[in-house]
């Protein structure tokens, strides 16, 4: 049984293969059991729970535990939120932390509410954790966060017995894999989970054969200076396909309408760090750079000397993207023929 | 029916502030100019169009609240003059929690039983974005977040929000009442007119002692101390897109 000592890491809705940030997520579990002597364990929800939990299993948890009902069948926050806290009732924890994501971002404050516990959202790095006295439930966790779009850190103490946090996935690494951990299915005697004043009418999202944004290695972004579908957004997919990056875009692009939101980087948006960020026609306002600046590896190419994005660039080439381009995307195709 | 809508807002630096630290690790707040949140701006512009859509069936009332001191009087002001009915303050210049917020928000949604809540998506300053999903389970409302579309059916029973979600749009329908947070793409905010401007002067505002709203727990979260990001050394400036490649070549990237 869970003790005080012992963290658990949520994964829902759970997809199949697992998203890369909720291997992630448990890098924190696992760093955090180990400041606190304590195990990690994780619990997979969703329809895609069990495919899930196989590939959990390695990443060194306790256990991994699964649990599906038909009102998760389709994600809503008041059900995931109804789900987690039932899965809780009888088990105690020090920290519950989940990879942020849209989900995660509104249903973990619900779960919070429900175990009358404090939450620090989308942190950077858990600093310290400790339980000075069980009994009185007197403790503490602090975390670093980013603010301000990104342009300052800040030190978050969560006080009590219990700390509740959502992680920004790309500052961890999931765990080394090791023997698989046991699965353990749990049922709900809870007839529902819904909320009798919701209901789930569509999901739709852009079909697309390149890499989802969070998953990739490389992401090839376009921005406002690629002037639409019909001129340099064409030049960005090539280089993409050619790289096999994920297509990011601003937000200036979105709100034109030449991309879909999903695709956009920064602060409303997704949050990324992948080893190679390569921004065309990206001007790097604020909030852009809030969603990339950690990435490993950042290449600008924009006509504008002055733009932001230079700042925050490893490599910048001030030229015309529609003249660049089509000239890097020649030359990479060469050098992978002669390789 | 009359529809009632409550905007919660916050009083934030302005979004091109540039914020500094002052040496013990707090906000240096010398010189910093204020606003309503963006995202809340948002919502007030939303709430504005919801009440201006329900004019042929009994019209509305849109009351925007805030949690804080004195000091937000200018940020009601600017929800006022947009279009805002009335306001309420619950007044304190304690530095609250996001659970504490949401527990003073849930007693003013007690008294005014409104509708609809509708609030950004998160603060532009702690960008927690906790207090509208907290606020929703604390009255055990449905909850629809980081709309790009709300849209009020049945004369004000049911709500169909287009969320944006991480892959792509979700649609969902809300009786209400519920929470609706505010994202990007919702809409463009108005500008205050001159008139909206000097009507808001005498618009009636409350204020609510902090006491009035009971026991709001005490305060579980609290920043320590803020810090500079650490710094990125400089990046280089290549000439050409074969230098870029070598460059590229070097890290092992291409």
């Amino acid at each position: 049984m869970a003790e005080h000592s012992d963290i658990l890491i949520v994964i829902g809705p759970a997809s199949s293969p697992v998203k890369k940030g909720d291997l992630a997520a448990l890098g924190l579990g696992k760093a955090a059991s180990e400041k606190t002597g304590g195990a990690f364990d994780a619990l997979v929800l969703g329809p895609h729970a069990a495919e899930a939990a196989a590939e959990v299993a390695p990443h060194g948890a306790r256990t991994v535990f699964t649990l599906d009902h038909p009102d998760l069948a389709t994600y809503t926050a008041e059900a995931y939120a109804r789900a987690a806290h039932a899965f809780l009732d009888g088990r105690t924890y020090r920290l519950i932390a989940a990879a942020t994501s849209s989900s995660t971002r509104e249903y973990l404050p619900r779960l919070a509410v429900r175990l009358d516990a404090p939450m620090a959202s989308d942190v950077l790095a858990l600093d310290d954790i400790a339980l000075d006295d069980v009994a009185a439930g007197d403790g503490t966790a602090t975390f670093t966060r980013a603010v301000f779009v990104g342009n300052l850190l800040s030190t978050v103490e969560l006080s009590g017995a219990l700390a509740i946090a959502t992680c920004r996935a790309s500052e961890f690494d999931p765990p080394e894999t090791g023997a698989a951990s046991p699965v353990e299915a749990v049922a709900l005697s809870d007839a529902s989970l819904a909320h009798p004043r919701k209901k789930f009418v569509s999901t739709s999202q852009a079909k697309t054969e390149r890499p989802e944004l969070t998953e990739a290695e490389v992401v090839v972004t376009a921005g406002r200076g690629t002037k639409g579908p019909d001129k340099g957004i064409p030049l960005a997919e090539e280089l993409a396909d050619l790289l096999g990056a994920a297509l990011g875009s601003t937000r200036a692009v979105v709100d034109a309408g030449w991309l879909p939101n999903e695709f956009q980087v920064g602060q409303t948006g997704k949050i990324i760090a992948p080893k190679l960020y390569i921004a065309i026609g990206v001007s790097g306002a604020i909030q852009h750079l809030a969603g990339m600046r950690n990435s490993k590896t950042i290449v600008a190419i924009n006509k504008d000397p002055e733009a932001p994005i230079f700042e925050v660039a490893d490599f910048g080439l001030v030229a015309d993207l529609f003249e660049a381009v089509p000239e890097l995307i020649a030359k990479v195709r060469e050098l992978r023929r002669e390789a | 029916m009359s529809l009632k809508l409550l905007v919660p807002i916050k009083r934030t630096p302005h979004r091109d502030s540039r914020i500094r630290i002052a040496a013990d690790g707090a906000l240096d707040t010398a010189n910093l100019k204020y606003e309503v949140n963006p995202f809340d701006e948002l919502a007030v512009e939303e709430a504005l169009r919801i009440k201006e859509s329900a004019e042929p069936f009994g019209g509305g009332e849109l009351v925007v609240v805030t949690v804080g001191g004195e000091a937000c009087h200018q940020q009601i002001l600017a929800a006022l003059a947009m279009g805002a009915d009335r306001a309420l303050r619950v007044d304190t210049d304690e530095p609250l929690d996001s659970a504490q917020i949401a527990r003073c928000l849930a007693v003013v949604v007690e008294r005014e039983s409104p509708d609809l809540v509708l609030t950004g998506k998160l603060a532009y300053d702690d960008e927690n974005g906790q207090v509208p999903a907290m606020l929703a389970e604390m009255l055990d409302w449905p909850q629809a977040t980081q709309a790009s579309s709300v849209e009020i059916l049945d004369g004000g029973k049911r709500a169909r929000v287009v969320c944006e979600v991480d892959s792509g749009l979700d649609e969902v329908e809300l009786e209400l009442p519920a929470v609706i947070t505010a994202d990007l793409r919702l809409n463009e905010p108005r500008y205050a007119s001159l008139p909206g401007i000097m009507r808001a002067k005498r618009k009636p505002l409350d204020v609510m002692p902090l006491a009035d709203a009971g026991d709001i727990g005490g305060g579980r979260a609290r920043v320590l101390s803020y810090r500079e990001l650490p710094p990125k050394p400089a990046g280089v400036r290549v000439e050409s897109v074969d230098e870029l490649i070598g460059k590229l070549q070097e890290r092992k990237l291409l």
